[in-house]
């Protein structure tokens, strides 16, 4: 870092002194990154990228909104209606939410597929699990603000699980809604804690890419970068592949927003809440299906919650289900069918979150949730243990220089 | 019969586990000028579809949203509007004695509401609250087809289905039974000119209407959204461009 020279004097000055443009210098242009990255590795700068959108749109929001029962819903239209491009940034900010989930869901299976959350970079997953945790708990108090009907009646379905927890679930749920219902005062803290979350997920993002740099990326082969030969420095190149990334991302972003703003929204959302009267089904946003679907799968609610819990608690420990030592699912015959099974199974039970808890649906609800368990909890960990793996290249610049068909 | 079929069971996909409820609700696809990434407003049907609301709707629905100001957006200029709000008799106050009272509307007010509040509107339908419709185009999956088909759905009952008093069969209202009688039965408002005022040409002049309140910004959210994609497309040609240059040398 000391080496690093700038034309400047003025730049020079002040880096002598506060070293940030050594610090950027060094994140951007010196860090060693692996030339062989495919275009799943940029998914993080979108992830990144959206969080930046909801942030600023967000604000701009704020800006407008009244957190209020009465005037909650009335405000969002004004903003939709009298607010200079108040409709665009509110469709932004609705949109991109889900953007922001299809982009982390995506990062997640990309990390699924090579091994990204194996030794040494634990800790660099764990860290990501709590950004994709704080994620739900923000996008869902963000969808009570506009208090709407599923604003109102999700939050109730939602906050009354805790109620399943022994002895303390009444109060928590008491300490959740500020009174003895989904009421003005749940409102309020939800529009306080949805404002404050997103700081505390940029936060965990900056943990999250200081463990990254610690190691570096992972890559498509899974092993070591071997020496400069294995890496090409973060910028210029993956700056232009990230750049390009993020015009696709914006490309689709606008087709969603100025063309089909409401499509993964609900249109009950748009009747005002009534404590009186309750939607025919009531549905989560798409991107909690999932795991709705595992919450209904479970006949008795303290257990629907737990496994819900589960779900996602599996995740933090899975560096230690899965041990083998081979990161990418390339080298992995087994594995890799187990991976896609896996993942049309975690769509079967988005699908699944979304239909009536009703006749097959549950039988096939609970087959999806005992798989999604079955795979970290015995088919990874006896994997780990049974799998015949193909073998390793000895480097990275071998793979990319022998085979002419695969781009980095 | 296999085409309607289809249209129901793509209502149902469509809408998802929102129409599940209603099961078998016919549905009328229709094409509406305001569909694709192109399609702009009626503003004559607009105009039509406001005087059937006002002359059908209004003395049940409310459309609390919307203000008379609004109106520039259907083609009326500054004069209409001002002459359309001053028909209406808006509550304002209080005056310096302390009192509410009524004067005619100004461009400003917002469209006043039937009924003074929820339990007045139930106490005169029976106990049935008509929505306001102010977002009703946006508030039903596939919003235009199901207002047009609940407008044109009043039926008699199948065979073997009982019809509670005070209540309507119809084919397109998520379990068939509805509160509000039927509202249209062809010529119920007099059109100048030569349009059409049957029962489908009404239903389309209204949900022109009932969408535009819903989506007021419609047409100049697609007018940018084609500048946004066009810039947009070519963003991601250049810096694909830019990408390959850039990696010519580590290939």
């Amino acid at each position: 870092m000391s080496a690093t020279q700038f034309k400047s004097p003025v730049v020079r000055w002040i880096d002598h002194r506060l070293p940030v443009f050594s610090m950027l210098h060094h994140t951007a242009h010196d860090y060693p990154t692996p030339k062989n990255l495919n275009y799943m590795w940029n998914f993080g700068s979108l992830a990144g990228l959206s969080l930046a959108i909801m942030i600023v749109t967000g604000i701009v929001l704020a800006m407008s909104y009244t957190a209020h029962v009465d005037y909650a819903f009335d405000s969002v239209e004004r903003i939709m209606r009298d607010v200079n491009h108040g409709w665009m940034i509110r469709y932004i900010h609705m949109n991109t939410a889900s953007f922001f989930f299809i982009v982390v869901y995506l990062h997640m299976f990309r990390g699924l597929y090579y091994g990204s959350y194996k030794a040494p970079r634990e800790l660099l997953w764990m860290l990501g699990v709590v950004i994709f945790l704080l994620m739900m708990a923000t996008a869902f108090m963000g969808y009570v603000l506009p208090w709407g009907q599923m604003s109102f009646w999700g939050a109730t379905v939602i906050t009354n699980l805790f109620s399943a927890i022994p002895y303390v679930g009444e109060s928590i749920v008491t300490l959740l809604w500020g009174g003895f219902s989904v009421d003005n005062a749940t409102l309020n803290r939800f529009f306080s804690l949805h404002y404050l979350m997103p700081f505390i997920i940029a936060g965990v993002v900056v943990l999250h890419i200081v463990a990254l740099h610690r190691f570096g990326s992972n890559n498509p082969i899974g092993i070591d970068t071997k020496g400069p030969q294995d890496t090409i420095s973060f910028h210029p190149y993956y700056t232009i592949k990230d750049v390009f990334g993020i015009a696709v991302f914006l490309l689709l972003l606008a087709m969603a927003v100025f063309f089909f703003p409401n499509a993964m929204g609900h249109p009950d959302n748009y009747i005002p809440a009534d404590a009186l009267q309750t939607p025919a089904h009531i549905v989560p946003e798409w991107y909690f299906l999932p795991f709705y679907a595992i919450l209904r799968a479970v006949p008795d609610k303290l257990g629907g919650v737990l496994l819900m819990f589960g779900a996602i608690a599996v995740l933090f420990v899975l560096p230690w289900l899965d041990r083998s030592p081979v990161r990418s699912a390339r080298f992995r015959p087994l594995f890799r069918i187990f991976f896609w099974l896996f993942f049309v199974n975690a769509i079967a039970l988005g699908y699944l979150g979304g239909k009536p808890a009703e006749g097959i649906y549950v039988i096939l609800s609970r087959v999806a949730t005992a798989w999604y368990f079955l795979h970290f909890l015995a088919i990874l960990p006896l994997l780990s243990m049974f799998e015949t793996t193909k073998p390793l290249p000895k480097s990275i610049s071998e793979p990319v220089l022998g085979s002419s068909g695969r781009t980095a | 019969m296999l085409k309607r079929l289809f249209i129901a069971l793509f209502a149902l996909t469509l809408a998802g586990p929102a129409m599940a409820a209603g099961g078998d609700v016919e549905l009328q696809k229709r094409d509406w000028s305001f569909s694709g990434p192109f399609g702009t407003f009626d503003k004559a049907a607009m105009q039509r579809g406001f005087q059937a609301y006002r002359e059908v709707c209004a003395g049940c629905h409310g459309m609390k949203l919307i203000a008379f100001r609004n109106f520039a957006d259907l083609g009326y200029n500054n004069d209409e509007i001002k002459a359309i709000a001053a028909e209406y008799e808006v509550q304002d106050g209080p005056n310096d004695d302390g009192e509410m009272f009524m004067r005619p509307g100004i461009a400003a007010d917002r469209i006043p509401s039937p009924y003074a509040n929820d339990n007045a509107a139930r106490a005169s339908n029976n106990g049935a609250l008509p929505p306001d419709l102010s977002l009703i185009a946006k508030a039903r999956g596939n919003g235009p087809d199901y207002l047009f088909s609940l407008l044109a759905g009043y039926k008699d009952a199948p065979e073997g289905m009982t019809v509670p008093d005070g209540m309507y069969y119809n084919a397109a209202y998520p379990g068939h039974l509805i509160a509000m009688p039927q509202p249209l039965y062809g010529q119920d408002v007099t059109y100048s000119g030569d349009a059409d005022d049957s029962i489908e040409g009404i239903s389309n002049d209204l949900v022109q209407f009932l969408m535009w309140a819903a989506e007021p910004k419609m047409e100049v959210r697609k007018r940018i959204g084609v500048a946004a994609v066009f810039f947009l497309g070519i963003f991601v040609m250049v810096s694909y461009m830019a990408k390959r240059r850039v990696w010519a040398d580590v290939h």
